[in-house]
């Protein structure tokens, strides 16, 4: 479903140059349950950036779903990153100033198009799922961390896409709660199908995945398990 | 609609997040539009009393000044005394210009202004020394008692016909001022009627005495200071024009006086009251210009505080256009606000302001209020809007 061929991201710091992503081809399939394993400064987030379609490459292609998506234009990137792809952060990055309900229904006000889906409906749903039925009026900073991260989890969700893209997930949680988002991520790419890629800096965390990508200085090192 | 919607709801609560400061940012506006509406109010509203004044003097009129007119060096509408410039007319002129077949009636005006007493009662007001057919110029009506006529000023008979407000300011009521004595300038005059409120303070406030009888003391010289001529109908006028300019020619020098139609002496009076306008509302502009750049710099402040939120809502999806009209909109009703408040509240001084001045709020005024706040909402807030559009996704999003 997504394929890296040879893909670089080189940046400049003053006068010195970062080669944050260094030639890596990688290739993800649909309905992986994978993580992406690497210290602070290894180049995981930049890469977790290009596969989200937050940033794209100096160099290298990237195909999704067979499109090559290394040309486009920031329109359709976003266009793109709405339907594609749905974000869960370390930070939880939910609006403050808007409801849980209005959090999770947010990208779908973005879509350009008809929805073939009643999102209030959809986010109630999902909301439910996680327990949170009885927050829909809450606002985020009223409610939990964990909490929290089952509202960006939702939020993720309401479009329907085709991959979950978890940055430290569980980074600002203890370890009970971030247990708890680890399963319900677990449980969504086993039932559901979705291919959920989790980026980390702990190796506990790497270990639930099927899949670990190791990455050091911008480079896929070693694959584990 | 649906999005336009959201657009909407977002800016309302971050309005109702930072109360004073949307408050403040749009009190700029509001004291924009408040000002241009309110000139212009004013500046209409005077322009239209002065214009309804000349009309109900009714049509078909010339009217004689000295000096070169309204639009020259020499006028200054009907208050002066006589010696505005130019020479004074008298009985000769009254005579000659008469004889013009296409002229119905000549009305000319001594106008001073003076004290009356009466009774211990003292009040300001103009003596309007005019002939009979001054009060037909005029459209002015007997309420109590009569008008003087012919016979009054052939015989210079000391009548009076007061001014509505006049007669009652100083004997209570119109009626009671009947038979009375009034004394100005040492000479005594007896009421014989109270005309009919006009709405006009120069009239309503007169004192209308027969032309002859201010010979003597209070117009020595026996002068004009300007004759009205009314014309029998409208497709006469330009040959009565041109007939009263060649009379006049035989005694005066072509700059000594002005024959002007009633029509020219509107235009020129428009002409005045729209450069006035312009003054006004450059003045207003420049208020809602200030009030433009505080809204762009709280745009500007908003975008920086809100660079997380940008980062995130775009990385779930929204276009840069997505963000960029979610700025936009909030400048826009920040300025639309704004500029509503602006006009709430010029309406409510003009409500006030209409008791005792001729203001009205203008439907062009409201318009131009609601597009030009509008106008400076997109404006000023177009570039804190595109610097939010282009922020890079990942730098707005680990924007602490």
């Amino acid at each position: 479903m997504i394929n890296l061929n040879n893909v670089s991201k080189t940046y400049y710091l003053g006068e010195e140059k970062v080669i944050a992503v260094d030639n890596v081809t990688l290739k993800i399939k649909r309905g992986e349950y994978t993580s992406i394993l690497g210290s602070s400064g290894s180049g995981k987030s930049t890469l977790m950036h290009i596969i989200g379609l937050l940033d794209q490459p100096t160099e290298g292609r990237i195909h999704i779903n067979g499109k090559d998506i290394s040309r486009l234009s920031d329109d359709s990137l976003s266009i793109l990153r709405n339907k594609f792809v749905g974000f869960v952060f370390q930070q939880f990055n939910l609006i403050n100033k808007l409801t849980v309900l209005e959090n999770v229904v947010l990208p779908a006000t973005y879509f350009k198009g008809r929805l073939d889906f009643d999102p209030i409906k959809k986010a109630n749903g999902l909301l439910s799922k996680f327990g949170m039925g009885d927050r829909l009026n809450f606002y985020p900073n009223k409610i939990s961390g964990g909490q929290q991260q089952k509202v960006a989890i939702a939020r993720s969700l309401i479009m329907s896409p085709d991959l979950i893209l978890a940055d430290e997930p569980t980074g600002n949680l203890d370890s009970k709660t971030g247990n708890e988002i680890l399963d319900i991520l677990e449980d969504l790419n086993k039932n559901t199908g979705v291919t959920v890629i989790i980026v980390t800096h702990e190796k506990e965390v790497a270990d639930r995945t099927k899949r670990q990508i190791y990455i050091k200085d911008g480079k896929v090192v070693g694959k584990y398990k | 609609m649906k999005t336009y919607k959201s657009l909407l709801k977002s800016a309302f609560d971050d309005f109702k997040r930072n109360k004073v400061r949307t408050f403040l940012t749009s009190l700029g506006i509001m004291v924009g539009v408040l000002s241009v509406v309110l000139l212009i109010a004013l500046g209409l509203g005077l322009k239209n009393y002065i214009q309804s004044q000349f009309e109900s003097m009714g049509a078909n009129l010339i009217m004689i000044l000295p000096g070169s007119g309204f639009t020259g060096e020499g006028g200054a509408g009907f208050g002066g005394q006589g010696t505005v410039g130019g020479v004074s007319f008298d009985e000769q002129d009254l005579n000659s210009l008469s004889r013009i077949s296409e002229i119905d009636y000549v009305v000319p005006i001594f106008m001073k202004g003076t004290s009356v007493e009466s009774a211990g009662t003292s009040k300001f007001g103009s003596v309007m020394g005019i002939n009979e057919d001054g009060f037909k110029l005029m459209n002015i009506e007997v309420e109590s008692g009569k008008l003087f006529g012919k016979s009054d000023l052939q015989g210079s008979s000391k009548v009076a016909v007061l001014g509505n407000t006049m007669a009652t300011d100083l004997f209570k009521e119109a009626a009671a001022a009947i038979g009375k004595t009034i004394r100005f300038e040492n000479q005594r005059y007896k009421v014989i009627g109270v005309s009919k409120k006009k709405g006009d303070r120069q009239v309503d406030t007169a004192i209308f005495v027969p032309y002859k009888a201010t010979y003597g003391s209070l117009n020595p010289d026996k002068k004009f200071w300007s004759i009205y001529l009314g014309i029998k109908s409208d497709d006469l006028i330009t040959i009565a024009r041109k007939k009263a300019e060649d009379t006049l020619l035989k005694r005066y020098n072509e700059d000594d006086f002005a024959v002007t139609e009633q029509s020219e002496l509107l235009s020129s009076i428009s002409q005045i009251f729209s450069i006035i306008n312009t003054v006004l509302i450059a003045i207003g502009s420049i208020s809602l210009f200030v009030g433009g750049i505080g809204i762009m710099n709280i745009m500007y402040a908003t975008v920086t505080e809100r660079t997380k939120e940008i980062g995130i809502r775009r990385a779930i999806g929204a276009t840069q256009k997505d963000v960029l009209l979610q700025f936009l909109t909030e400048s826009i009703v920040l300025s639309l606000l704004g500029g509503i408040a602006g006009l709430i509240v010029s309406a409510i001084i003009i409500w006030v302001v209409r008791f005792f001045f001729p203001a009205s709020l203008n439907p062009i005024a409201v318009l131009v209020a609601i597009v030009v706040s509008s106008a400076i909402g997109i404006l000023f807030g177009v570039f804190p809007a595109r610097r939010a559009a282009k922020l890079s996704p990942i730098d707005a999003i680990r924007y602490e």
